[in-house]
């Protein structure tokens, strides 16, 4: 879960690292924001096309409302404020993927905006400051290579609702540019709002990076590190960056304000373009979208319909059930897994060895078959019973673990595989009493050693005791037997 | 009927005639292909005509009225269209280099309407490229001259379309009004051109040039043929965000030829300077013959109307600025044929070649008052005075039902008097921008003759209230009869006849 980063942390350097992400989201929408194409990811180029998406000429653009819900959707779990109306602006410059010379986007009414996503420990969390997030639509994408000296594009991707998501340079560590990440992501998987799939481009991330002698509280010359495609880039290219900007201000250099480049393959940002000469957008509002209010009361009805959020669930599993930090977190960020471990508190279980289990035998066998939750084959129900029989001792962890094999491959009841296997753990005291005096008889040697002080012979007799029982008799019943009798006949 | 030349016929006439199998939609058809052989290499209305397919198409709707279906109220009605407006299967050039070889794969809804009304598209006519002009000269293609005077401009942008209709090569046709766009050349043509309020006909497939401006509009002989063409074309339309929801008015049942009590107000800045006199006198004759029907007249002013042309430009501009960027030579029209070293020099050299000199005088113009530094002192100031201009009408509107005002300062003037000179040529949108930037109907008919050339009347009218401005207009011309003149070209062309 967590990659190491570089060796040593914040606390050595001497300059502190400033970072502000604007990140984008498609959301997962049936259609496009302004037609009605599907958004179907991997499908053939440009076989997902009409007039509209491809901008031909006196074609109009109609907002898909679900696109604009799901931005309030995710506006809202980000805990930002709603603008009462939506506004569309448009935003002109030229590029062969961009079909109208323009992109339809949010300007000056986002509309979500002054929202938050805590990052950190649940017990003390550092919160992120949300700057914006807009709606807007995504361009096409510049296929390379695919045909010598030729560019060629694929406009499936042309209007696909995108949420852009604007941090405050509230980031201090590239580790917590990570954590940031990982849980805003949560929040679309939990809102539903998109898949959020770094791989397939779902999720882009563009980092703002300054450094600053650690004390300073004034904002260094920003970088901004543009279309990184998966979370261990986003903490090299920062690691990287902070540590070259430093360097270049050691030396008595100065910084430019510019975009760079990430260089996957070498490791290195590479400047593309000064800042200063960067475009004039021109924006403004798309005349050919009306102003769409959105009603308090709607907005809500939205808020009401939002899931347990993660970073909610996070809080509730580390200080309300007493989970460690570490499996709060491998939980919620698996939103099946962690539906299945509520299941599992809903039918009675206890939640540090209901997330024990979950965390060890369930994730082991869904490791093992490559399979998510869905194809988990034993109900929650079932598994509770079986941390049920356990916790009343009526068989032991071990017994449990083959009870839970079994289960697994035949699908079949615990309380039945006990009773076929015999795997009843023996915790009638009598029974067991008759069986410690036969083990003391039969091995004088190892009682003398442990009243000689030898505390290990205790370990062996046990062993006997298990052995006599074919494991099934209660450990911690026999240690207090045999404990009791060594002393009591001494 | 079949004593007057069928290209002398109008829409209603022609559609009930065909309804009741009375006249076959092919033989109308044929008597404007004929009409348009004879005149249109002196006019030079059209860009493209669909003579095959028209055919085809008035073929079908005859077969369905001898099936004893109802084709629709444009039954066999040939209709030419803009060629800003997109036709699918047709070539669309919006006359600009830049889109020559274009053929939309959709129609616009438009089409789509009038198709089920069963009309004809007989062909696509010039205009200004991209609708921007006041005269038709600004055409990459060709001039059209004014059937009137063919040494002289139709206006613009959509003479192409008041041409062919005041030429007789077809009863109606559609526009686009930007600013003037129908109602200019309807005046100058002497023919009857309604820009509806905006939103009341859909614009999807009408080539942008300034969105919150453009309308599509019909063009006729009377207000009655118009009536009946707005009746098919408006209504909301979810494929344009922009269209109204308001419900549509029976727009020939409102032509009772009735005007009393009717307030109709003359704006006093409407005749004043930079207006003919004589054009303004025609005007107020006009709006005297409603009177003596019954209608009330007032004076009454609207302050900002200085500002309406600067305040139009700006908007415009900016608008089509943005507009006007998809034209990159990358996925559709012309691409320069030289080697090109990078994206952005495929894309100036495309556009340096497709554009013309207009249409990159305005792009600039509007990048400019777009720019960052500007956008404030410049588009954000123009859209405040929209403001104030829309609400000068309103107030207005709130005393008087409607408002009668010259549609053009003079008339049509001569071919190449004004091409060099924009600040002259944009001076005959001083009285039609106002109805572009408060969203309000308007539309031009013709009211008398200057030196034998046409002088237009505007009725402007509250937002969806189309019903009243046509109700006057066609009481007009029950009293009067300068929308049945005819010009020579006419009479001379009568082989088109056909029947
Ligand atoms: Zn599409």
């Amino acid at each position: 879960m967590s990659t190491p980063v570089t060796a040593g942390t914040a606390v050595e350097r001497p300059y502190e690292i400033v970072v502000g992400l604007e990140v984008h989201v498609e959301l997962t929408t049936e259609s496009k924001i302004f037609c009605s194409c599907p958004t179907r990811f991997g499908a053939e180029p440009n076989s997902q096309v009409c007039p509209v998406c491809l901008g031909l000429p006196g074609t109009l653009p109609v907002l898909n409302r679900r696109a604009l819900e799901q931005a309030v959707r995710a506006a809202l779990a980000l805990n930002c404020r709603i603008q009462p109306v939506a506004k569309f602006d448009r935003k002109n410059y030229h590029y062969p993927d961009l079909v109208k010379g323009y992109q339809i986007s949010q300007y000056d009414l986002p509309v979500g905006y002054e929202g938050w996503l805590e990052v950190g420990d649940p017990a003390n969390p550092r919160r992120i400051r949300i700057r914006r997030v807009h709606l807007e639509e995504d361009t096409g994408k510049s296929l390379h290579d695919q045909a010598p000296g030729a560019s060629v594009v694929d406009y499936n991707r042309s209007g696909i609702p995108l949420l852009e998501i604007v941090s405050e340079p509230d980031i201090r560590s590239a580790e917590e540019a990570r954590d940031y990440l990982m849980h805003l992501r949560q929040v679309m998987l939990y809102t539903g709002v998109s898949d959020a799939r770094m791989e397939e481009g779902s999720l882009r991330v563009d980092c703002n990076v300054s450094v600053r002698p650690r004390g300073s509280d004034v904002f260094g010359t920003i970088t901004e590190i543009k279309n990184l495609n998966s979370f261990r880039s986003v903490v090299r290219a920062i690691e990287y960056e902070a540590q070259r900007q430093w360097e270049v201000l050691s030396a008595g250099g100065t910084l430019r304000r510019e975009t760079r480049h990430w260089d996957e393959r070498r490791e290195v940002t590479v400047a593309l373009r000064r800042k200063e000469e960067a475009h004039d957008y021109r924006y403004f509002p798309d005349p050919d979208l009306l102003p769409v209010p959105l009603p308090a009361d709607w907005v809500e009805e939205i808020r009401a319909s939002l899931p347990e959020l993660p970073g909610a669930r996070r809080r509730r599993y580390v200080l309300d059930l007493d989970l460690s930090v570490r499996d709060a977190d491998t939980l919620v960020g698996d939103p099946g897994l962690a539906g299945y471990f509520e299941d599992l508190l809903a039918a009675g279980a206890e939640a540090r060895a209901a997330a024990s289990w979950v965390l060890t035998q369930v994730l082991a066998w869904l490791n093992a078959q490559g399979a998510g939750i869905d194809a988990f084959p034993v109900p929650p129900a079932r598994l509770a019973r079986l941390l049920r029989l356990v916790d009343e001792g009526t068989i032991s962890m071990t017994a449990a673990k083959d009870v839970f094999e079994e289960m697994v491959r035949t699908g079949a009841e615990p309380d039945a595989v006990v009773e076929a296997r015999g795997l009843r753990q023996i915790s009638d005291q009598a029974a067991l009493l008759e069986i410690v005096d036969r083990v003391l008889a039969a091995n004088p040697q190892p009682v003398a050693d442990y009243r000689a002080g030898r505390q290990q012979a205790l370990g062996f007799l046990v062993g006997q005791v298990m052995k006599e029982t074919r494991g099934r008799a209660n450990p911690q019943l026999v240690n207090d037997l045999l404990r009791q009798r060594l002393s009591s006949d001494g | 009927m079949t004593d007057r030349p069928l290209t002398e016929l109008g829409v209603v006439e022609t559609a009930e005639a065909v309804r009741r199998g009375r006249l076959r939609a092919e033989e109308v058809t044929r008597a404007h292909l004929d009409r348009i052989a004879a005149v249109d290499g002196r006019i030079r209305a059209f860009l493209h005509v669909t003579g095959e397919a028209a055919l085809a198409r008035a073929r079908e709707i005859d077969e369905a009225v001898r099936r004893g279906a109802d084709p629709g109220p444009l039954a066999g009605v040939p209709v030419a269209v803009k060629d800003n407006i997109c036709t699918r299967g047709v070539p669309t050039t919006a006359a600009s280099r830049m889109l020559q070889g274009f053929v939309p794969p959709y129609d616009a809804t438009v089409i789509e309407r009038l198709n089920a009304a069963g009309a004809i598209i007989i062909g696509k006519t010039n205009l200004d490229e991209f609708a921007m002009g006041s005269s038709t000269e600004h055409s990459a293609f060709q001039v059209t001259a004014n059937p009137w005077d063919e040494s002289r401009v139709p206006g613009g942008s959509s003479g192409g379309s008041a041409a062919a209709v005041a030429a007789g090569e077809a009863p109606a046709a559609l526009g686009t009004d930007t600013g003037g766009s129908i109602r200019l050349p309807a005046a100058f043509c002497g023919v009857t051109g309604l820009k509806p309020t905006y939103g009341r006909v859909s614009r999807y497939g009408a080539i942008a040039f300034a969105s919150s401006l453009d309308q599509i509009g019909p063009f006729a002989r009377d207000a009655r043929d118009t009536a009946r063409l707005l009746a098919v074309l408006a209504g909301y339309d979810q494929r344009d965000s922009t269209s109204a929801q308001e419900p549509t008015a029976d727009y020939e049942g409102a032509l009772t030829g009735d005007v009393r009590g009717l307030k109709i107000g003359l704006p006093a800045e409407y005749f004043g300077e930079g207006v003919d006199s004589r054009v303004a006198q025609a005007v107020r004759e006009a709006v005297a013959v409603l009177k003596d029907a019954g209608a009330q007249v007032v004076e009454v002013s609207l302050p900002y109307t200085s500002y309406t042309l600067p305040v139009y430009h700006l908007v415009a501009t900016a608008e089509a600025s943005s507009n006007l960027a998809r034209y990159d030579g990358v996925r559709y029209g012309h691409r320069t044929s030289r080697r090109v070293t990078s994206h952005g020099d495929l894309i100036a050299r495309s556009r340096g070649e497709g554009f013309g000199p207009e249409v990159k005088l305005r792009i600039i113009l509007g990048t400019f008052a777009l720019s960052a530094g500007y956008y404030d002192q410049y588009y954000g100031k123009a859209q405040q005075v929209r403001r104030l201009i829309k609400d000068d009408f309103e107030r207005v509107l709130a005393q008087v039902d409607l408002l009668a005002t010259p549609t053009a300062p003079t008339v049509a003037f001569p071919i190449g008097e004004r091409a060099d000179d924009p600040m002259a040529m944009y001076m005959a949108d001083i009285c039609t921008t106002g109805a572009n930037l408060a969203g309000l109907p308007a539309l031009s008919i013709p009211c008398g003759f200057l030196d034998g050339l046409p002088v237009g009347l505007q009725l402007i009218g509250r937002p969806f209230d189309e019903a009243t401005l046509l109700r006057a207009a066609d009481a007009y011309q029950r009293l009067t009869d300068h929308h049945l003149r005819r010009p020579a070209l006419a009479a001379a062309g009568a082989a088109g006849g056909g029947a």
